[in-house]
C-alpha cells in the first residue's frame, strides 16, 4: 500500500556506537522509522535504551556506525558541503534533555536564546533580534525581562523552557524535543504542548518527541515507537498502541503509568517485562507489520500470538 | 496504611528567603510555615519557579551564596537550623539527619570513583565503620537497593550503570548515612515509569525499615497519588493549601489547586488545546500584593487584589490559603472537572463507610 503522506525525515538501519574501535558498545542496534511531514512522532522506552542516541544522530552529533539518515529524501549523514550544512543545522533543532547542563552557564538567557540568530547567513538587526528573544521567552511563559539573566539563577523548570525558547527561535522545520517537559509543571506543560501544537498547525512543523511520561505522549503523538535496549520492539499509532499493546515490554510499560488518582494509582498492577521471556535461539524475531501501521518484533511463534490477540 | 503521625519533627516557621541579583532583591519564599511529621512521607507540588527547591535546600543550608533567610525559623531537634551559616555548622545535619536526592544521579556522583568507594565513604563516615566492615556494609547496602552482584558492581564507576541503576546508588549512598529525613526533589522525573514505578517502592520499602520522613518534589501528580500522605501546594513562594492525600485530589479548594488538577494531559481531547492558565506567574523582585493568584484566577475576588488571605482551615488536617474559604465569600463554584471529583470523593467515602461498617 503506497502512503501518500511525504516523508519529512528516514531513519535507515543506523547503528551507533561508543568506545575503543575494537570493543564498542552499541547504543543503537540497528534502528528504521520514518518521520511523516506535519506528523508528531513519540519514542519512548527504556532509561539507557539509546532514544537521545537516536536524535543525537539526526541533528548529526553522534557519527552513525551504519545505516543512513536523509530529510526531505536527501541523504543528511556523513559529509556535507558547508551551504548544505549551514541549511540542515537550520531546519532540524533539538531541545536537549537536561536543563541543569545543557545551557552555557556564562552567557545571559538573552543571548542563549538569540544564539542561532547569529549564524552566518542570518541577518537580522539588534531590535528585531531583540523583539523575537521577547516573544519567544513569553511564549513559554517567561518574562522577557529574563534575558539579562544567568541560566544558574533559575529553577529546573525555567531553564527547560530557555531551551524551548532557543529552538523555536529559529522557526526549523523539525524539532527533536528529548523529554522537553520532563521539568515542568502541569499547567506551563499544557501551555508548552498547545505551543507546539500551534505551531504544528501555523507552520507545518514535525516533531520527533521523546519522553517518559506516558500520558502527554499518548495525548500529543500521532505514532509512537517504542525502544528497549538498542531494538524498537513496536510501532503504532497512538491510539491503536495503548488499545492493543503486543509486545511484553510495551505491556509491562503501560502498565506502570502513574494515574493523578490515589486509590487508581494504589490500586494499580504492575506487569513486569522479563526478557528471557523470548526464546530467539533458532526461531529469530523478524520486525513486521501485524496489522496496517502497526509493527512489532518478534519470531514466527510470537507473531503468531500477537495475531490472535488483535483478532480478539 | 494509616499511622499515628502526631509528633512534629520539624517545624518551618513563617519563614522568608531571598536572593539579591545584581542590586536586586528576589523574595524567592515569602512568609512559610509547615511541620513536618515524623514518618509521613509528604509531597510538594506547584509552579515551576515557585521555590520548592529552594525551600528544601534551606533545610540543608543548600541554596547558592547570593541567598539568605531573611527571617523565621526552621526548628529541628532542639535547634533552630536558621541561624547556622559555616559548612562546618552544616555538618551535623547534612547527610546525618537530613539526606537528599536530586533528578539528575548523575551529578550527585563522583564520575571518577567507583560505586563502592562512594557507598564506603558515606559508610565510613556515618556509621563509624572502617577497613572491610565498611566494605561489607557498603556491599550490603547496594544489596540492599537491589542492585544484583553488589560484589562485582561494587568495582564499578557510575558511568557503567543505567540511569535506573545509578538512581538506587544514590539512594544507598543517601541510606547509608541514616538520615531521619530524606528530601527526594524530582528523584523519578529522568527514568521510564517502570523503573520509576521500583524507585518508589523501593524508597517506601526505605521508610518502613528505617522510620524514615520523606519530602518528595515532583510534577508529576500520579507519582504524588501513590507516595503521599500529604500534600503541599506551592505558587509564588507560598505554601496556598495543604491537606491529606486524599483531601487534596478529591476536595481541593484554593483556585490555583483547581487550575492545577484541570491541567492534566490525560482530561486532554485529542487534536484540541489542553486547558492552562493564562498568563504568567508575578515577578518575585516586586512585592506581591493580595493573593499572588488572582491576577490569572478568572472568578478572583476584589478583596484578593487587596489582602493577603490567611490559612484557612476546612478541616483538622486540611487548609488552603484563600478567601473563598471565608464566611463572608459568596459561593464560587469550581470548574467542571473538580466538581467531578468531588463527587468521585465522595462516592469512595461512601463505600468505604459501607465497608468499614460492614
Ligand atoms: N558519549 C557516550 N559515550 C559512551 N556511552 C554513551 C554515550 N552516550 C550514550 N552512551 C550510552 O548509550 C546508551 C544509550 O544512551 P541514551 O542517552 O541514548 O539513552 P536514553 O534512551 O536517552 O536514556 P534516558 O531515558 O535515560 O535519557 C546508554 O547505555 C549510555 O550509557
Ligand atoms: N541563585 C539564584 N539567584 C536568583 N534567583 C534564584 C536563584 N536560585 C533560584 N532563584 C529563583 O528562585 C525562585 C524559586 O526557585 P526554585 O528553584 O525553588 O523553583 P522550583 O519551585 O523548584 O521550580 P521547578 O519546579 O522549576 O524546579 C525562582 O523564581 C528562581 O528563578
Ligand atoms: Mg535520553
Ligand atoms: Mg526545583
Amino acid at each position: 500500500m503506497a502512503d501518500p503522506r511525504e516523508k519529512m525525515l528516514e531513519v535507515d538501519h543506523i547503528r551507533v556506537q561508543f568506545g575503543k574501535k575494537r570493543h564498542p558498545f552499541v547504543a543503537v542496534r540497528d534502528v528504521s522509522f520514518d518521520i511523516y511531514k506535519g506528523e508528531t512522532f513519540g519514542l519512548v522506552g527504556e532509561s539507557g535504551s539509546g532514544k537521545t542516541t537516536i536524535g543525537r544522530a539526526i541533528i548529526r552529533a553522534n557519527p552513525l556506525a551504519a545505516g543512513e539518515i536523509r530529510f526531505e529524501g536527501q541523504r543528511i549523514s556523513g559529509r556535507l558541503s558547508a551551504a548544505r550544512d549551514r541549511q540542515v543545522t537550520r531546519d532540524i533543532q533539538m531541545i536537549f534533555q537536561d536543563p541543569m547542563s545543557s545551557l552555557n552557564e556564562r552567557a545571559k538567557v538573552g543571548y542563549i536564546v538569540a544564539e542561532g540568530l547569529y549564524a552566518p547567513g542570518r541577518h537580522c538587526s539588534e531590535e528585531e533580534r531583540r523583539q523575537k528573544v521577547a516573544k519567544a521567552l513569553s511564549d513559554v511563559g517567561l518574562l522577557p525581562e529574563f534575558a539579562s539573566r544567568f541560566p544558574h539563577e533559575f529553577s529546573g523548570g525555567q531553564r527547560q523552557r530557555i531551551g524551548i525558547a532557543r529552538a523555536l527561535i529559529l522557526e526549523p522545520k523539525l524539532i527533536v524535543a528529548d523529554e522537553p517537559i520532563s521539568a515542568l509543571d502541569v499547567s506551563i506543560r499544557a501551555q508548552v504542548l498547545n505551543l507546539l501544537a500551534a505551531l504544528q498547525k501555523e507552520r507545518g512543523l514535525t516533531y520527533l518527541f521523546i519522553a517518559h511520561d506516558l500520558s502527554v505522549v499518548r495525548f500529543i503523538c500521532d505514532r509512537i515507537a517504542v525502544i528497549h535496549k538498542g531494538d524498537i520492539v513496536e510501532l503504532a499509532e497512538s491510539e491503536q498502541l495503548f488499545a492493543h499493546p503486543l509486545h511484553p515490554y510495551t505491556q509491562a510499560l503501560l502498565s506502570a503509568i502513574p494515574q493523578p488518582d490515589p486509590i487508581a494509582e494504589r490500586q494499580k498492577k504492575l506487569l513486569v517485562y522479563d526478557p528471557s521471556c523470548h526464546d530467539y535461539r533458532v526461531d529469530k524475531p523478524v520486525w513486521t507489520e501485524v496489522e496496517p501501521g502497526h509493527f512489532v518484533l518478534g519470531n514466527q511463534r510470537e507473531l503468531e500470538g500477537y495475531r490472535k490477540m488483535l483478532t480478539r | 496504611m494509616e499511622t499515628q503521625q502526631s509528633e512534629v519533627l520539624l517545624s518551618i516557621r513563617d519563614l522568608h528567603f531571598k536572593f539579591t541579583l545584581r542590586g536586586q532583591v528576589l523574595h524567592a519564599i515569602r512568609g512559610i510555615s509547615l511541620d513536618v511529621m515524623r514518618g509521613e512521607s509528604l509531597a510538594i507540588v506547584g509552579e515551576s519557579g515557585s521555590g520548592k527547591s529552594v525551600l528544601v535546600k534551606t533545610l540543608m543550608g543548600l541554596n547558592d551564596q547570593n541567598g539568605f533567610i531573611e527571617s523565621g525559623q526552621i526548628l529541628y531537634g532542639g535547634r533552630d537550623l536558621a541561624t547556622l551559616h559555616t559548612d562546618a555548622e552544616w555538618q551535623s545535619i547534612r547527610g546525618r539527619e537530613i539526606a537528599m536526592v536530586l533528578q539528575d544521579p548523575m551529578t550527585s556522583l563522583n564520575p571518577l570513583k567507583t560505586i563502592g568507594w562512594q557507598i564506603r565513604e558515606a559508610v565510613e563516615l556515618h556509621q563509624n565503620l572502617h577497613g572491610e566492615a565498611a566494605r561489607k556494609a557498603a556491599c550490603e547496602m547496594l544489596a540492599e537497593v537491589g542492585i544484583s552482584d553488589p560484589e562485582r558492581r561494587y568495582k564499578q564507576y557510575p558511568h557503567e550503570f543505567s540511569g535506573g541503576m545509578r538512581q538506587r546508588v544514590v539512594i544507598a549512598i543517601a541510606m547509608a548515612c541514616r538520615p531521619k529525613i530524606l528530601i527526594c526533589d524530582e528523584p523519578t522525573t529522568a527514568l521510564d515509569v517502570t523503573i520509576q514505578a521500583q524507585i518508589l517502592g523501593l524508597i517506601k520499602e526505605m521508610q518502613k525499615k528505617y522510620d524514615l520522613t520523606t519530602i518528595y518534589i515532583t510534577h508529576d501528580l500520579g507519582v504524588v497519588a501513590n507516595v503521599a500522605d500529604r500534600i503541599a501546594v506551592m505558587y509564588a513562594g507560598d505554601i496556598v493549601e495543604i491537606g491529606r492525600c486524599e483531601e487534596v485530589f478529591y476536595d481541593p479548594r484554593h483556585p490555583y489547586t483547581w487550575a492545577l488538577l484541570s491541567s492534566l494531559p490525560q482530561l486532554g481531547v485529542k487534536g484540541q488545546p489542553l486547558y492552562a492558565i493564562q498568563g504568567t506567574p508575578p515577578n518575585l523582585f516586586h512585592e506581591v500584593k493580595g493573593d499572588a493568584f488572582a491576577p490569572r484566577n478568572p472568578q478572583a475576588l476584589k478583596i484578593d487584589f487587596v489582602k493577603r488571605p490567611p490559612m484557612l482551615a476546612v478541616s483538622p488536617t486540611h487548609s488552603a490559603r484563600t478567601w473563598l474559604l471565608d464566611p463572608r465569600a459568596p459561593k464560587v463554584e469550581p470548574p467542571e472537572h473538580i466538581r467531578a471529583l468531588r463527587e468521585r470523593g465522595r462516592a469512595l467515602r461512601q463505600q468505604g463507610e459501607v465497608t468499614s461498617h460492614g
